[in-house]
């Protein structure tokens, strides 16, 4: 129907911009649904090479039972009788390096939140994110360097070594530590955010009643940020299990029952990039354990930004 | 509680109080641990930094970025790495930036808020958390098996008629494993999340004052976004995207599940210098498909170098600083972009 | 009485409140001198002197931006949080200068205690937002803490209310109910002074009924001084007023009298609603 005043070339023309429009809105929700796609490869594959394969292919868990894979305490993904696929030591490699991560990055990223939200002026401040940003910034692989090349040689041979501790080469402790260092920024920012966002009226309610800055930090605005706080933790552990190439290189490759942080270990990032670069078939039981330990990490990690996700979303809604 | 009159005097001098002088004292050891963190944190990057580059002096030399892999530590040089991470961000920025921004486009400015679009919001914000090793096992387990069927269709001896009129021979192509493309393809999926977050929060600095005035004006929702939203945003888009694609540069999980090479004594598409591009400009159709290294690969295969003499550290150490002197080039743009568009639009 | 032969009607007083009261008598709480006050460059506050006299309510009226929320703020340092923020004068309270740099805000605030517009129930339990004070000044004994705790909600009217639920969370309670809590977790610090700012104005009328009722109570036993917008709220819980106009102090003197039978022409045209 041509608008009041309007010609009909006007109406085609507006009929053309609508078609146009269609196909643009059309082709850019094609881009947004490519991550749901994306997401749904990665289960696809996941779940086809570890627990169930179309066609004649074999699936991790169609040799090995669910069961040994639970509660094996040894990895040895070879071929034949000797092959063991338990994956405690490799989720324990995992634990350990994310555990000592978080004893440094945690009381690094939140002494580096509360000190940049409550203390710092607004210049230091300036100077300090974009350092933070920086060592952010730094890939993995450049921190497995110096944590093998400096960390473990430099630091905890020689202040160990007093304590008459044998530190190997690689372990678990130098690649924690690295680690820690690394996500560090992450539990920063997050917190910092989490903290500037407890209302104004709440430190000066504080102040009010007596208190001295440490009292309004860690006895009113830290409590009140607590849940987006611990939700930063959780992210920043789960960044640390994902890790790679910084464990990859400074942990080792010896997948035993880790208890020894002095002592090498492999984690699950570090077994699938060791599995992945080896040159074993790739229909081998080596390349196929690889999938279970895939499909694990990804249940891990997801799991624990499920819940550092709904403790964030919840913490928010508390102060909208 | 006692009376008003019945009160000792009270005085508010600093020091008076001997529990408040305890719990001052509290406060400013707090603020010191707390000052100490925060520093101790970038006194570790100093010393980072400091180890990286002391360690790298002694291979530091022009002939370190000319120089193929060797076994001679002192002959070992970057250069296939070097190339290798310049066409695979080329690649990857290629290909994630248009979906990455036109996601968040369709996100931030299109999308009704339904089940499907909930859906995607969800969806990014956890795909952001995925270890980019998983992604890794997604290139190695879709990708390949999608290039090797390739291969079969660019094995030369297949023809395609043209409407009737022309029959044009596919050319042969040698599609490698561990190919540029698989790695563009995977570091893509690895860094999307990263640029339509980054997008999106641009999109969202732009006030909403602009798109109703545009609206207003007659203009229909594409023109509004085409014409007035994506050029505001553009700077913060620009700097979130750098940001994003500089990612794909330090990152090696994902390219070392699909087999890149580790040590490699060869460029893609045999392109060693810029001069030899504007010569061959047709040898870039290769690129794509042939083998490649990255840097971040080869600093892991130096590093890990069963040498007696430790002497191959010194070439990780100087490929690192190569590494970071790319990152910090890069970065700077970044930064370069954000200054300037600050002083440019204000709201 | 002076009420009928003014042209303004005044709203009666809340109990306990006399607005005829002769201060004078009274000894000054706080004795402000010369005040002026700057954010930055800009001078908000212009050679401001007013005693508050001790047991007895101030109320500070004037049009927004006239700098009244800023004065109160003066009297317990709050200012001294906002960076950029600068102040001569005197101002003296139990007869020693607080602004001068060698006192210590900590104590100060816990003799001039304060309340604010929007209630700030700490996000713990109601018994941990009223043992806050005390906690932090280095109270540990339960008992002493339950006493003070029972006592000073007792005194704020909320005791009845919220006695069977001491230890869930003060952001469960209502508005009105939240501002009490705020006022007696500002009581057990056992302040001398109370400073509020605007307790009541983001309150519905029973629970803004309610403050104003609590505040004649509390001025047996307290100094307040208190911010408001409400012109009726001011005559109905205050003994003296001061009006604010521009940063400076216009006139004070006995409610009854700033109501009735102002000095001024701008308290008058502000009291009868000319402008404000």
């Amino acid at each position: 129907m041509p608008r009041a005043g309007g010609s009909m070339s006007d109406w085609f023309s507006a009929k053309k911009n609508r078609r146009h429009e269609t196909v643009i809105r059309t082709g850019l929700f094609v881009c947004a649904a490519l991550s749901v796609l994306t997401t749904g490869a990665i289960v696809y594959v996941l779940l086809s090479n570890a627990v169930y394969a179309p066609g004649d292919k074999t699936a991790f868990f169609e040799r090995v039972t669910v069961t040994e894979f639970l509660t094996s305490t040894q990895w040895k993904p070879v071929e034949g009788d000797r092959g063991r696929f338990g994956i405690w030591p490799l989720l324990s490699g995992t634990m350990m390096v994310a555990l000592i991560s978080s004893l440094v990055s945690i009381p690094a990223g939140l002494g580096a939140a509360i000190y940049m939200t409550e203390y710092a002026g607004p210049r230091e401040r300036q100077f300090l994110k974009p350092m933070l940003e920086l060592l952010a910034g730094i890939p993995s692989v450049v921190f497995g360097f110096f944590a093998l090349k400096f960390v473990t040689p430099w630091l905890l041979k020689p202040v160990l070594g007093l304590l008459n501790l044998d530190v190997s080469i690689f372990n678990s402790l130098s690649a924690g530590i690295v680690v820690g260092v690394m996500v560090t920024p992450l539990i920063a920012s997050l917190s910092e955010d989490v903290i500037r966002s407890v209302p104004r009226s709440l430190r000066e309610a504080a102040h009010a009643l007596g208190s001295t800055k440490f009292d309004v930090s860690m006895k009113v605005v830290v409590p009140a940020a607590l849940s987006g706080i611990l939700a930063s933790f959780l992210l920043a552990f789960s960044r640390a299990v994902g890790e790679t190439m910084a464990v990859a290189i400074a942990a080792g490759g010896n997948p035993v029952m880790a208890m020894n942080p002095l002592k090498g270990s492999q984690t699950m990032t570090g077994f699938m990039v060791h599995a992945s670069t080896g040159d074993s078939a790739a229909d081998s039981i080596s390349r196929m354990s690889m999938y279970a330990v895939g499909i694990t990490l990804f249940l891990l990690t997801l799991l624990i930004n499920l819940i550092s996700g709904w403790i964030l979303r919840r913490y928010r809604e508390e102060y909208q | 509680m006692s009376e008003f009159v019945d009160q000792p005097a009270v005085s508010f001098r600093q020091g008076t109080d001997t529990l408040l002088r305890r719990r001052l004292l509290n406060a400013k050891v707090f603020r010191t641990v707390c000052m100490l963190l925060t520093y101790s944190s970038l006194a570790v990057l100093g010393v980072l930094m400091g180890s990286v580059l002391w360690s790298s002096l002694s291979r530091l030399a022009p002939d370190f970025l000319t120089n193929h892999y060797s076994m001679n530590p002192v002959r070992c040089g970057i250069l296939a790495g070097l190339w290798g991470s310049f066409w695979l961000v080329l690649l990857t920025a290629a290909m994630s930036i248009p979906i990455g921004v036109g996601s968040a486009v369709y996100l931030e400015e299109m999308a009704a808020d339904n089940f499907l679009v909930r859906l995607i919001r969800i969806n990014l914000s956890n795909l952001a958390g995925v270890p980019s090793i998983v992604y890794g096992i997604l290139g190695l387990s879709a990708f390949r098996p999608l290039m090797i069927s390739l291969q079969t269709f660019f094995d030369g001896t297949r023809a395609i008629n043209v409407l009737g009129l022309f029959r044009v021979r596919i050319l042969h192509l040698e599609i490698f494993d561990g190919s540029v493309l698989i790695g563009a393809m995977t570091m893509s999926l690895v860094i999307l999340p990263i640029v339509i977050i980054a997008s999106q929060e641009a999109l969202r600095a732009v006030p909403s004052s602009i798109r109703v005035a545009s609206l207003a004006l007659g203009a229909t929702r594409w023109q509004t976004i085409w014409r007035q939203v994506i050029p505001a945003a553009l700077p913060g888009i620009a700097t979130g995207v750098i940001l994003a694609v500089s990612r794909a540069i330090g990152e090696a999980a994902p390219i070392m599940m699909i087999g890149v090479l580790t040590v490699a004594s060869m460029c893609p598409g045999g392109i060693e210098t810029p001069l030899q591009l504007l010569q061959d400009p047709i040898s870039v159709i290769a690129v794509p498909f042939d083998q490649f290294t990255a840097m971040p690969v080869e600093i892991y295969d130096w590093s890990k170098q069963p040498d007696p003499q430790d002497r191959f550290t010194d070439v990780a150490a100087a490929g690192i600083v190569v590494l970071l002197g790319v990152l910090l080039i890069i970065n700077a743009a970044a930064m370069i972009v954000r200054a300037r568009a600050g002083r440019r639009i204000q709201w | 009485m002076t009420d009928e032969k003014s042209a303004l009607s005044v709203p009666p007083s809340v109990q306990g409140v006399d607005r005829n009261l002769d201060t004078s008598s009274h000894s000054a709480a706080i004795d402000v001198r010369n005040l002026n006050f700057y954010y930055g460059d800009l001078q908000v506050l212009f050679d401001v002197s007013l005693k508050v006299p001790e047991r007895s309510v101030t109320a500070l009226i004037g049009p927004s931006g006239c700098g009244k929320s800023t004065f109160l703020r003066t009297l317990n340092r709050m200012n001294d949080l906002i960076d950029g923020t600068r102040c001569t004068g005197e101002c003296f309270v139990e007869s020693q200068n607080i602004m001068d740099p060698d006192v210590d805000v900590v104590l100060l605030r816990k003799h001039v205690g304060m309340v604010f517009q929007k209630s700030t129930p700490f996000p713990k339990s109601i018994f941990d937002n009223v043992a806050y004070g005390p906690r932090v000044a280095g109270e540990r004994n339960r008992a002493v803490l339950a006493d003070l705790v029972e006592s000073c909600l007792r005194k704020a009217a909320l005791w009845d209310e919220v006695s069977d639920r001491l230890h869930t969370s003060a952001m469960a309670l209502s508005g009105g109910q939240q501002q009490r809590l705020c006022i007696a977790r500002t009581l057990a610090t056992q302040p001398k002074i109370i400073l509020m700012d605007e307790p009541a104005s983001a309150l519905d009328p029973a629970s803004t009924d309610r403050i104003e009722n609590l505040i004649g109570e509390l001025c047996a036993s307290y100094t307040i001084v208190i911010v408001t917008h409400n012109m009726q709220q001011a005559s109905r819980v205050s003994h003296q007023t001061a009006f604010f106009f521009k940063g400076r102090l216009v006139e004070v003197g006995p409610t009854m009298k700033i109501f009735t039978s102002p000095g001024e022409k701008r308290t008058e045209d502000y009291i009868t609603g000319r402008f404000g």
